[in-house]
């Protein structure tokens, strides 16, 4: 059952190359743009909800090309986060620009993907309906049926491994299967900035190293700042450019080595935390200067551990582009 | 064979004018209750359809008792109610049973009352059954102007908003963030609802006009997985369903007791009942089938890894 899959992701590369698009790094890309490719700026944004600060003075960047995670653990922020930056949300103060504008959600340049969506089974929409939806949803009309369409349609269900069930009902979908189908939706429009909510929540271990590789390739490939929801960073350690903490609806960014240190994160949590690198992995658990109550702070990420050490070799194929040929 | 569908379609049927009215309104109005259902399945809002659909009961009533026709009392009620079901929350997935269930409980009881004062203080006889039960025979044919034109406000509203209204069904998140305008489009698709539901109400009766909207829908999803066929499915179930019970009902003049009539919207509620059992293994098959071709799928790829 692996063999074929692992046969798509390969594959995705080669579409992309027969499409003709030049494979740049996220580094050499930032550096020919320079720092006005600003793709997001977030800014002072504070958000008050029942006098409770749910975002607190929250400011980073995000350049074209570059893939950011965005760290925290539930209830930090990150969707509160995230919704204020679609327009969802209105933030009590602070600005939000995309592309150098202010509220540009309309104009295609935001590609969103929710955590998941509960469909009934019975709902009568296929994968590529939903795929095509992501490029004319918003338009007016029943939309007649264009071969260039649907030709878009095929090639992007191709480019996420989905073609397999292009034709299924999305409520009868897995969870990988229904991320991959709402990747399709939300890069079909080209957009420059994607926001994903907690994409790789509920997913066993292998499509969750997939759809990573795949927005890694897509991120580079096509210059899309990604900007991703997780509550366990490891998994995106590897292809991260620049990480978001979030606790406690306050933020910290920069690079994994400047944020995810034991003084930055103690003054994020306003407690005392330690971070412990281990076989290229890290762990942020509450320091033992912490009162016994607090030690409950970051219990799950020292669960997931052994999983994720599992499947390290994989991820560090995947980013040397050859295609994992099996695994244990 | 032409015999037997001499018995079936007794002579006369189609030279009768009543008839003629009621295969045409009650048509219509089984198309645009089909194509505007097909959403109010989609989108979860089958109590606010049916609450329209009650609440039609109120206007109706009222309409009686001022002396102008239902059709009137129906619509103007029902996009009343729907106004109304908007400002106090049907947005939100969890207000909106709320909102419904209070605007539904506040038109039924107006409606007690202009039913009690109707059957009291007016010499409008059988009100109560009209309202409740519809009246496809004896439709004004000088109100046909007027349901055609409902009709086909409803069914642009619903056509026009097609991909916005798929997308919002699908997450409204993901709708805002494609640039759909969620409250404007949930609003105007509240009001086609509205417009369905109070033709509807006319032809079947107030009561049942939920079976019309819902039933050929929730038929149509089980019976294919595109979208555009569904509402294309459903609109031709509810047609279907309406054509045979005023045929039917048009025979039942010869049935026990004879000499009267059997209702034409217990028909049709009944045949779309039937036609909904008829699918439900259907839809059970076409489920399997994509269970084998994923076990096919399986099997070929473990040939090939092998």
């Amino acid at each position: 059952m692996t063999q074929p899959k692992l046969a798509e992701v390969a594959g995705v590369t080669e579409v992309a190359e027969v499409a003709g698009m030049s494979e740049v790094t996220g580094t050499d890309a930032n550096m020919l743009a320079g720092t006005d490719a600003e793709m997001l700026a977030v800014d002072g944004v504070t958000v008050r909800l029942a006098g409770r600060d749910v975002l607190q003075d929250v400011r980073f960047a995000i350049r074209r090309g570059e893939f950011v995670g965005l760290i925290g653990s539930n209830g930090a922020g990150k969707t509160t986060l995230l919704r204020v930056i679609l327009g969802l949300q209105v933030p009590t103060a602070g600005t939000v620009r995309i592309a150098g504008r202010l509220r540009a959600r309309r104009t295609g340049l935001v590609g969103y993907v929710p955590q998941k969506i509960l469909l009934d089974p019975d709902m009568p929409l296929r994968a590529r309906d939903l795929v095509g939806l992501g490029l004319d949803g918003h338009r007016l009309g029943i939309g007649l049926p264009s071969r260039s369409r649907r030709n878009l349609v095929e090639e992007m269900l191709r480019a996420v491994g989905a073609e397999r069930f292009a034709d299924e009902r999305v409520g009868n979908l897995s969870g990988g299967e229904q991320q991959r189908v709402l990747i399709a939706h939300a890069l079909i429009s080209s957009p420059a900035l994607l926001l994903l909510d907690e994409p790789l929540a509920n997913l066993d271990i292998r499509s969750e190293q997939e759809i990573v590789a795949l927005l890694s390739r897509f991120s580079r490939e096509q210059q899309i700042a990604v900007l991703i929801s997780a509550h366990e960073m490891n998994p995106l350690l590897p292809v991260m450019d620049r990480v978001v903490y979030m606790a406690a609806g306050k933020a910290a960014s920069g690079t994994t080595a400047e944020v995810v240190r034991p003084d930055v994160l103690s003054t994020l949590y306003g407690q005392h935390v330690d971070v412990i690198h281990v076989h290229d992995r890290i762990l942020v658990v509450a320091g033992r200067g912490g009162e016994p109550g607090t030690a409950h702070e970051e219990p799950d990420v020292a669960h997931e551990e052994p999983d994720v050490a599992h499947e390290e070799p994989d991820v560090a194929h995947e980013e040397t582009g050859t295609a994992p040929v099996g695994s244990a | 064979m032409t015999h037997l569908l001499r018995s079936i379609v007794e002579p006369g049927f189609l030279g009768n004018q009543p008839v003629r009215v009621a295969l045409l309104v009650g048509g219509l109005v089984a198309v645009v209750s089909g194509i505007v259902g097909t959403f109010t399945v989609l989108r979860g809002q089958a109590f606010a359809g049916h609450a329209l659909a009650d609440v039609g009961a109120t206007g109706g009533s009222g309409a009686f008792l001022v002396g102008i026709n239902p059709l009137f009392g129906f619509v103007g009620i029902g996009i009343a109610a729907a106004g109304v079901m908007e400002l106090i929350g049907i947005r939100r997935p969890r207000g909106r049973d709320l909102a419904t269930g209070i605007v539904l409980g506040a038109g039924l009881g107006l409606a007690a009352l202009f039913l009690y004062l109707d059957a009291t203080f007016s010499n409008t006889t059988g009100a109560t059954i009209t309202v409740l039960f519809g009246s496809m025979f004896v439709i004004s044919s000088s109100l046909v102007p007027m349901i055609a034109a409902l009709s086909l406000l409803a069914l642009a509203v619903v056509l026009v908003l097609y991909r916005q209204l798929l997308l919002s069904s699908v997450s409204s998140d993901l709708a805002f963030a494609r640039g759909v305008p969620v409250r404007l489009t949930g609003v105007l698709y509240l009001l086609a609802l509205a417009v369905a539901v109070s033709l509807s109400a006319l032809t079947i009766g107030a009561i049942l006009s939920t079976a019309l909207l819902v039933g050929p829908a929730a038929t149509a999803l089980r019976l294919t997985a595109r979208p555009g066929m569904a509402m294309i499915l459903s609109a031709l179930i509810g047609l279907a369903a309406t054509w045979l019970g005023v045929l039917l009902s048009f025979d039942s003049f010869y049935w026990p007791p004879r000499q009267h009539g059997w209702p034409v919207s217990f028909f049709v509620v009944s045949l779309i009942f039937v036609f909904y059992l008829m699918a439900q293994p259907l839809g059970r098959r076409s489920g399997s089938r994509t269970e084998t071709s994923g076990n096919r799928a399986g099997r070929t790829a473990c040939s090939r890894a092998s």
